[in-house]
């Protein structure tokens, strides 16, 4: 049986993109048969995060209006040949997104891989909609931030009433909590709302902390997703996520302030 | 707790505020995103049969719907104006 996971948040730039490439790529690298999906028709990024942008030809729109098979528009990742990618329409309208469509995409793609990652664009609209709608898991992707945690808060609300599963009465879909570009140091001083403080508000199942980290943008760059980088933080964190969710036992990383020997001997627990 | 600890606790931290605004907000927002969308208009409606026989503005009144298990309450707030003005 696949899995379908959707990264969502409400807000933008909290780190969606980066998240779908980075947890796509470590559940690929694990073993398992994957495909990511970019739901953000007409804003895609998610093919410049994996660094396959030159390699697109097709795209989700095409295979919804039957101008190309399924497994046209799949490219292959370069670093890990598990993994496939399904690129969002740069041109087309969003509305072009139909439920039907998407449905029969997810179908197919369930019978021959074991985890679909389904990336979210930001706001409420019918890519975000379509992209949660069947989902089984959700990676609610979250900074320490008043209008991050807001939204997050408002995307848990709509998952349990407007997916297939609510609709059907099934099992409620599964959230996770990611809380991104986390800075210990800044938590420390009360700048920055602690991950207590967030669970507090949202009280999700902790996947993983992924701290505020310079490796990202420099992952980006390049087209590489962040997991690969094995000796980055944030690398690490995403590591750490994908093992706990295939039900790894990981204890939790990147959450308490380690810098600096002075810090120490003045607050150290 | 330490030194530095001791100094800063002296002033609210700004994280401290974000959470509290935070979680008035949120709890805000989820009784209102799980009323029934006919609420506002009863209330409305309420309002204006009351208003009809005793001089009360908006503010006076509240409408509250709580679910519990299995049963469903609809509490009706309503401030009546002093006696003595009418």
């Amino acid at each position: 049986m696949a899995r379908i996971i959707v990264v969502t948040s409400g807000k933008g730039g909290v780190g969606k993109t980066t998240t779908s490439a980075a947890i796509s790529m470590g559940l690929a690298k694990k073993g398992h048969k994957t495909v990511v999906i970019d739901f953000d028709v007409g804003l895609r990024n998610l093919d410049l995060i994996m660094g396959c942008e030159r390699r697109v030809v097709y795209d989700i729109i095409n295979v919804i209006n039957g101008e190309a098979s399924l497994n046209q528009a799949l490219i292959r990742d370069k670093n890990c040949n598990l993994l496939s990618i399904l690129p969002a329409s740069q041109t087309r309208n969003k509305d072009a997104l139909t439920q039907e469509g998407v449905g029969k995409i997810l179908e197919e793609l369930a019978k021959d891989f074991k985890y679909i990652v389904c990336d979210s664009p930001a706001g409420i609209e019918q890519g975000a909609h379509l992209a949660m709608y069947f989902a089984d898991d959700a990676f609610v992707v979250t900074n320490p931030e008043v209008s991050s945690v807001r939204d997050s808060d408002r995307m848990l609300g709509l998952l349990s009433s407007k997916s297939r599963r609510a609709e059907r009465g099934e099992e409620p879909i599964k959230e996770y909590l990611l809380l991104s570009r986390y800075s210990p140091e800044r938590v420390k001083s009360g700048e920055m709302l602690s991950l207590d403080d967030v669970q507090e508000i949202l009280s999700l199942h902790l996947l993983g902390v992924i701290p505020e980290s310079k490796s990202v943008l420099t992952s980006s760059n390049s087209g590489m997703p962040v997991i690969l980088d094995e000796k980055s933080d944030a690398g690490q964190a995403y590591a750490d996520i994908v093992a706990r969710y295939l039900g790894e036992n990981k204890p939790h990383r990147f959450i308490d302030d380690k810098s600096g020997f002075f810090r120490k001997l003045f607050g150290g627990k | 707790m330490s030194l530095l600890d001791y100094f800063r606790s002296s002033k609210t931290s700004s994280a401290s505020l974000a959470k509290e605004r935070l979680q008035i907000l949120v709890a805000y927002e989820r009784s209102s995103n799980s009323q029934p969308s006919y609420l506002p208009q009863l209330q409305k409606e309420l309002l204006a049969v009351i208003q009809k026989y005793v001089d009360v503005n908006h503010e006076a009144m509240t409408i509250n719907l709580e679910q519990n298990d299995n049963q469903e309450t609809l509490e009706l707030n309503i401030v009546l104006p002093d006696a003595r003005r009418v």
